[in-house]
């Protein structure tokens, strides 16, 4: 199977500093992929050259490819806003926009690429959206409500729930649940192993047990390195690298 | 990938690991004990000491539960992975394997007991030198887990069809026995029981061994076919 998502040579840097450094992976699609490591190790750095979030920052900059479906996503005339759309994310801590309603949340993304909805079809995508983020049931009858009245483990849905109404293709997550309770976590988990049917996940996780369980690859990467990639399985129980297997047994000095 | 020889950043854990590798040469300390006395309480026709190596097996079965124990809490503790994880689920395998050697050795004493109640058969040659064997096979296989060495794990693989070929040669022997003389059956079967026990014994070192390759190079080589149906 071709791959969804695929980095060639991908470095990224801010200013002089090189935050990543000749990153070559290939993510496939409708399955989990998990990016670990330590702090500062380049992990969201990679996740945002994937929707072109990197080059936002001041003093960005991207060198290498990024193929979504073998369409190179840093091509001249390629338009991010775009990809971003084919692509979405989701933060480490819930972000629901605060003056806004549930629905309000779920819509926004929709509103602000313009797109022009009946009444019938944004009830629609808002319905789907939140069944999809395993929310409707708790909100159906709050929907008016503030985006911010909601515990923080339904915020974070409400936040993959806005990410999916604009019906993306690849969705990123970076370490979505670091702010959440172990129950919460857990449902985000659940949410997860659901929505990979329909959508090409990638996870960036500082919890190598949520990596071990919801993943299906795992890269591992180091000091801007890809250090190691592969199977899930394999990279927790008899990993090729000696610095993946310092990282994951707990020896990292 | 072998263990690394970096230190964990949990001190913790560290040290019950340390712990964990320390019950477990020990309780393989004492079992290999349990094999020499229960064939030097044979040869020697020595019923009492047979009585003091089977008094000494709740020994091992407590080694076993609390090595048991040791595996079970670092699991759920520290969800271990990679190397780390291979030793604890190795461990936790090891222990049952000693355990089931330590029943061995309580099953040599017992058939040592009742031939010393009639007269001796014939002299122990060929099973002093199958114990001596299998007995070497577990230390050796101990020695490969502490030492991650798979060389010598597979040299007490190997070591495993020479007990095998004993085992064979005794039963031949014994079958002479019992066909010139059939006054003789319920002494040879016994003698053929312990024969047997000892062949288990080797058949428990060489599940080890091979349970050492598996943790160091994180493949099983369990079942694979070498000729003889394990």
């Amino acid at each position: 199977m071709a791959d969804k998502l695929e980095t060639r040579h991908l470095s990224a840097y801010f200013s002089r500093t090189r935050a990543l450094h000749d990153v070559s992976l290939g993510v496939p699609a409708n399955r989990i992929t998990a990016i670990i490591g330590p702090s500062g190790c380049g992990k969201s750095t990679l996740v945002r050259c994937l929707n072109r979030m990197h080059e936002v920052a001041p003093g960005a900059q991207v060198e290498g490819e990024v193929y979504l479906d073998n369409e190179n996503i840093y091509a001249p005339g390629v338009d991010p806003v775009a990809i971003r759309r084919r692509i979405g994310m989701v933060f480490q801590k819930p972000t629901p926009f605060p003056t806004m309603s549930v629905e309000e949340n779920v819509a926004a993304g929709l509103m602000l690429n313009g797109v022009r909805l009946t009444r019938a079809e944004r009830d629609g995508v808002v319905e789907r959206s939140l069944r999809q983020a395993a929310l409707w049931d708790e909100v159906k009858d709050r929907l008016d409500r503030s985006g911010m009245s909601l515990s923080g483990g339904q915020q974070q849905r409400l936040c993959v729930a806005r990410a999916l109404a604009v019906e993306p293709e690849v969705l990123l997550m970076d370490e979505p649940c670091s702010a959440l309770d172990p129950i919460s976590t857990a449902r985000i988990e659940e949410l997860l192993l659901e929505l990979k049917k329909d959508y090409t996940i990638i996870l960036v996780t500082h919890n190598m047990q949520q990596a071990a369980r919801t993943a299906d690859l795992t890269a591992f990467l180091y000091a801007g390195d890809l250090v190691e990639f592969g199977e899930t399985r394999q990279i927790f129980t008899n990993p090729n690298r000696r610095e993946t297997e310092d990282y994951i047994t707990g020896r990292f000095g | 990938m072998e263990s690394s020889q970096l230190q964990h950043t949990n001190r913790q854990y560290e040290e019950e690991l340390r712990g964990l590798r320390a019950a477990l040469l020990k309780m393989g300390g004492l079992v290999e004990r349990q094999i020499a006395e229960a064939i030097e309480a044979l040869v020697a026709r020595d019923s009492e000491h047979a009585r003091q190596v089977i008094g000494r097996d709740v020994e091992v079965n407590r080694m076993d539960i609390e090595g048991d124990e040791c595996c079970i809490r670092l699991l759920a503790r520290y969800q271990p992975a990679a190397s780390d994880l291979r030793f604890i689920t190795t461990g936790l395998k090891i222990t049952t394997d000693l355990e089931r050697i330590g029943d061995n050795a309580v099953n040599i004493c017992e058939r040592a007991i009742e031939l010393n109640e009639e007269p001796q058969l014939k002299p122990y040659i060929d099973i002093p030198r199958m114990a001596q064997l299998a007995r070497s096979m577990v230390r050796d296989s101990l020695d490969a887990f502490m030492r991650y060495d798979t060389d010598l794990a597979e040299q007490v693989i190997a070591r495993d069809d020479e007990v095998d070929q004993l085992n064979r040669l005794i039963y031949g022997e014994l079958l002479t026995y019992m066909a010139q003389n059939p006054s003789t059956v319920p002494r040879a079967t016994k003698i053929l029981f312990v024969s047997k026990y000892l062949e288990r014994i080797a058949d428990h070192a060489t599940n080890i061994a091979e349970m050492v390759v598996f943790l160091v190079k994180g493949r099983t080589i369990k079942h694979l076919d070498r000729g003889h149906g394990r």
